[in-house]
């Protein structure tokens, strides 16, 4: 468990030393894919929990959720159609269901 | 803790990248934020440019139309109510009084702003001025006519809608040494104003130059009475 966290912060800190920000019109794809990716990081944790851990489904899956949540927000934006709101609810649920699993498989022990 | 075994190192590699993410999200949000009011300047320092030269240009068009206007035969009447008005550049003997702040560095506990010059002390010199008899009045550049404004704008003068910072500059045509004698009178404006320090000088000039007026007069409210006069 420590390995993960000391790894974001390893992350954060890469990230803050480096400027450069996303231009203002794609701040909302951006902020669709860091959810997604979140969900993935969670997705990943719980898996660890189960004993189902996949190396490859774990790292395929955070960056193609990512990129296709991004990207079809981004398609959703040209056609009209509003799918921000679906990606941060799906992903948004999903996060609080992995946390919850999580949780509970910590109490367990 | 470390129940977790599966994995470890992808999902901390993934975190890196998460990390990453979540700095230039962050760093993104907070530039969003910041832009909109910069936006909002940028936007009114462009308006505020366009109006003035909207100003200038109108300021160009009424010199225009005036220097037409003045082109014909002017009587002596007209002659002496423009002059009166403020809208003729004139010339004459007069005094040139300099006013700057005072140089003296306040006393702790003492009012710092006894030592700035306020719209009061401009304007008990102008009317001691007047009162000595002076025909005609500029502050700095603007000419006083009947509804000229002398207030403090901040820490500038404001005079015609028109901002000065110290030293202020006063000039008045008139007789000369009956105008620099009001002002130097035991216990008059000028000794009050130097016993704070506040430097006044006065200059007695056979020539004192004093511009025309250079806005526009506007009449919103007063309307001239029409037929005979109501005595």
């Amino acid at each position: 468990m420590i390995l993960p966290i000391f790894g974001l912060i390893i992350g954060i800190i890469i990230g803050i030393s480096f400027p450069g920000s996303v231009p203002s019109e794609y701040a909302k794809y951006m902020s669709i894919a860091v959810l997604a990716s979140l969900d993935s990081v969670f997705g990943g944790l719980r898996a660890g929990t189960e004993d189902k851990f996949d190396n490859i489904v774990f790292t395929s899956g955070f960056f193609t959720n990512a990129l296709l949540a991004a990207g079809l927000v981004y398609v959703g934006d040209r056609l009209g159609i509003d799918l921000y709101y679906v990606a941060l609810l799906a992903f948004g649920l999903r996060v609080f269901q992995n946390l919850a699993i999580i949780r509970r498989y910590f109490l367990k022990k | 803790m470390g129940h977790i075994k599966q994995g470890q190192i992808a999902i901390a590699l993934v975190c890196v990248v998460l990390g990453i993410m979540l700095a230039v999200q962050y760093r993104t949000t907070q530039d969003i934020r910041s832009t909109i009011p910069y936006q909002r300047v940028e936007d009114l320092a462009q308006r505020l440019t366009q109006t003035e030269k909207e100003r200038d240009s109108l300021a160009k068009e009424v010199e225009k139309l005036r220097k037409n206007a003045s082109s014909g035969e002017m009587s002596h009447e007209l002659e002496l109510i423009k002059m009166g008005a403020g809208t003729i550049a004139l010339t004459g003997p007069g005094v040139v009084v300099t006013i700057d702040d005072s140089k003296r560095p306040s006393k702790p506990g003492e009012n710092p702003n006894l030592y700035l010059i306020h719209d009061d002390d401009i304007l008990k010199v102008i009317n001691e001025l007047r009162a000595a008899g002076a025909e005609a009045i500029a502050v700095n550049d603007q000419r006083l006519i009947a509804t000229s404004e002398i207030r403090c704008a901040g820490p500038t003068l404001s005079v015609n809608n028109a901002h000065y910072a110290p030293p202020y500059e006063i000039r008045a045509i008139g007789e000369a040494q009956t105008m620099e004698n009001a002002l130097r009178l035991r216990g008059g404006v000028a000794e009050t104003l130097q016993f704070w320090g506040i430097q006044v000088t006065i200059k007695t000039e056979d020539k004192v130059d004093i511009p025309a007026y250079k806005g526009s007069f506007r009449f919103d409210y007063a309307k001239p009475v029409n037929g005979e006069v109501k005595q």
